[in-house]
């Protein structure tokens, strides 16, 4: 894409990709330490990823007024308006991935007081994953690379699989011990927003494809948590 | 996640873009249109179907052929020497090209709108009922009637009429140009050709045209040559972008706002020309 005539639109559009970048790398840095925190049981660590979620939601602010300014000012249309409107849109995705990881620190609290889990190691396999997801996605949103983003895009089925792999078993423990269902029940809540961040990742990944193509991406979105459907068939299946 | 997207129709460039069916029908029809300064040929192969009762803007840089284009829809270009032309503009059955066609006639089926407002050195009134008395009406409540209501359709008769018999020169430039509009209305045109009419007006003047462009879309077919790319997108319907003399692309505005299919196109609407 060549280069606009006025120079200044250039450098403004590029400050808008580089605090999506630092917002992202931020969550995304949320996202690894939360984990970490949860599977070393470290809630020195977990209050340190709590009290950070503040610099993305400040991040937020700034993307939004910036990106506000720039449309009054330059009246952007065709990719310059698709990309401006999306940063906004992606900006909102990145704030709601740093909050799940924020909520996953906090539960840490509550897990260290409990019985070890092995099921921790399923959780930070998801969170890999999803950690994966949210980097690529970013890559693919600064380099415009649709290619990536329909790949982060296809990833999330794989998220959904053991999102609900997790459920079944966390259930099962449920069924066989109700003093589980705590600890267990903070683990779905984990579980559940990593598949959320997932889902918050294959968004951005939508918005990059609309920016680049100028058009939504048409394939059906993968969907392969179906723990929805499942809770009345665990139940009456015990083996889950 | 939901994105809207506009409505477009396909288009292939360099055929004539024919706007979705459902709308008023075809105003004028260009085909395959050349036209020559002397020597340097100005328009290249220009295929265009101009919708009924919609606002078509011409877009483009200096020198592309917007205002040549607009101004062969009248034969104003016939005043120029060494004008050489092919291909053919018709207005229904009629190509307008023809050694037949009357063009005084034709012209009078054509309101014109200029850059400056170029109102004539007499009354406001004497100004709009113009093109009647060249017709040669004389029935004085006729002319009366006609006034008003052409007035009253470019948004000026509030301002006017308790001055109708004052000098038109005495409006301001953004009055002044609603006067042409008024006078451009009176001769009952089918097609209204407008180059360039807010360039010399301030901003609130021109809001009041794009506003008044809006409301006389319901009765006349508007083409607009623009230089200003957010007042094309802002009052019309479909806009053609051209590029030393030829049309680059054409389709409905919202569609060459938010997703041009040629990089041309996306090139001069996104400010990275040149």
């Amino acid at each position: 894409m060549p280069e606009h005539i006025v120079r200044s639109f250039d450098e403004e559009l590029a400050k808008v990709k580089e605090l999506i970048a630092a917002m992202g790398g931020l969550a995304e840095a949320q996202l690894s330490d939360a984990t970490e925190a949860l599977a070393r049981r470290d809630t020195v660590l977990a209050d340190r990823v709590v009290k950070a979620d503040a610099k993305v939601d400040a991040i937020e602010i700034e993307v939004e007024s910036l990106t506000v300014s720039i449309i009054a000012r330059r009246q952007p249309v065709a990719i310059d308006l698709r990309g401006l409107v999306s940063a906004i849109k992606i900006a909102s995705e990145i704030e709601r991935i740093a909050d799940y990881a924020a909520n996953i620190a906090k539960r840490t609290f509550a897990l260290s007081q409990s019985r070890a889990w092995d099921d921790i190691r399923a959780v930070v396999n998801i969170s890999r994953l999803a950690e994966g997801m949210i980097r690529d996605v970013l890559d693919a949103y600064l380099r415009d690379d649709v290619a990536l983003a329909i790949d982060v895009w296809h990833r999330d089925e794989e998220v959904d699989g053991l999102y609900t792999n997790l459920f079944r078993s966390l259930l099962t423990y449920m069924m066989e011990d109700a003093r589980n269902i705590t600890a267990c029940t903070h683990l779905l809540f984990v579980a559940k927003n990593l598949e959320r961040i997932g889902d918050h990742a294959t968004n951005i990944a939508e918005m990059v494809h609309y920016v680049v193509r100028g058009h939504p991406l048409a394939e059906k979105r993968p969907k392969r948590d179906t723990s929805s459907f499942e809770l009345g068939t665990a139940l009456g299946d015990k083996k889950g | 996640m939901t994105v809207v997207t506009s409505h477009r129709s396909p288009e292939v460039a360099g055929t004539a873009y024919h706007p979705a069916a459902g709308g008023h029908g075809i105003a004028v029809e260009i085909d395959k249109f050349n036209l020559w300064y002397g020597k340097s040929q100005a328009l290249f192969d220009v295929s265009l179907a101009i919708e009924k009762r919609m606002v078509t803007a011409l877009i483009g840089p200096s020198g592309c052929g917007k205002s040549t284009l607009l101004r062969a829809l009248n034969r104003m270009n016939d005043l120029i020497d060494g004008v050489r032309i092919t291909g053919k503009i018709a207005i229904g059955p009629q190509d307008i090209l023809d050694r037949g066609t009357d063009v005084i006639q034709l012209r009078k089926r054509m309101g014109m709108v200029f850059q400056k407002p170029n109102p004539f050195p007499m009354s406001i009134f004497d100004n709009v009922v113009y093109p009647l008395r060249v017709d040669g009406v004389r029935d004085r409540r006729l002319l009366v009637e006609t006034c008003e209501q052409a007035l009253k359709s470019a948004a000026l008769w509030e301002e006017a009429k308790d001055r109708l018999y004052e000098s038109a020169l005495s409006l301001s430039g953004g009055q002044q140009q609603r006067l042409c509009i008024a006078r451009a209305i009176a001769g009952n045109p089918e097609i209204l050709l407008m180059d360039e009419p807010c360039s010399a007006l301030d901003p609130m003047a021109t809001s009041r045209i794009e506003e008044l462009i809006d409301g006389l879309k319901a009765d006349y077919t508007i083409v607009i040559v623009t230089h200003n790319m957010q007042q094309a997108a802002r009052v019309s319907n479909n806009t053609a972008f051209m590029y030393l003399g030829r049309l680059i692309e054409y389709g409905d505005t919202d569609g060459i706002f938010t997703n041009p299919t040629e990089a041309q196109t996306l090139a001069y609407v996104t400010g990275r020309f040149g």
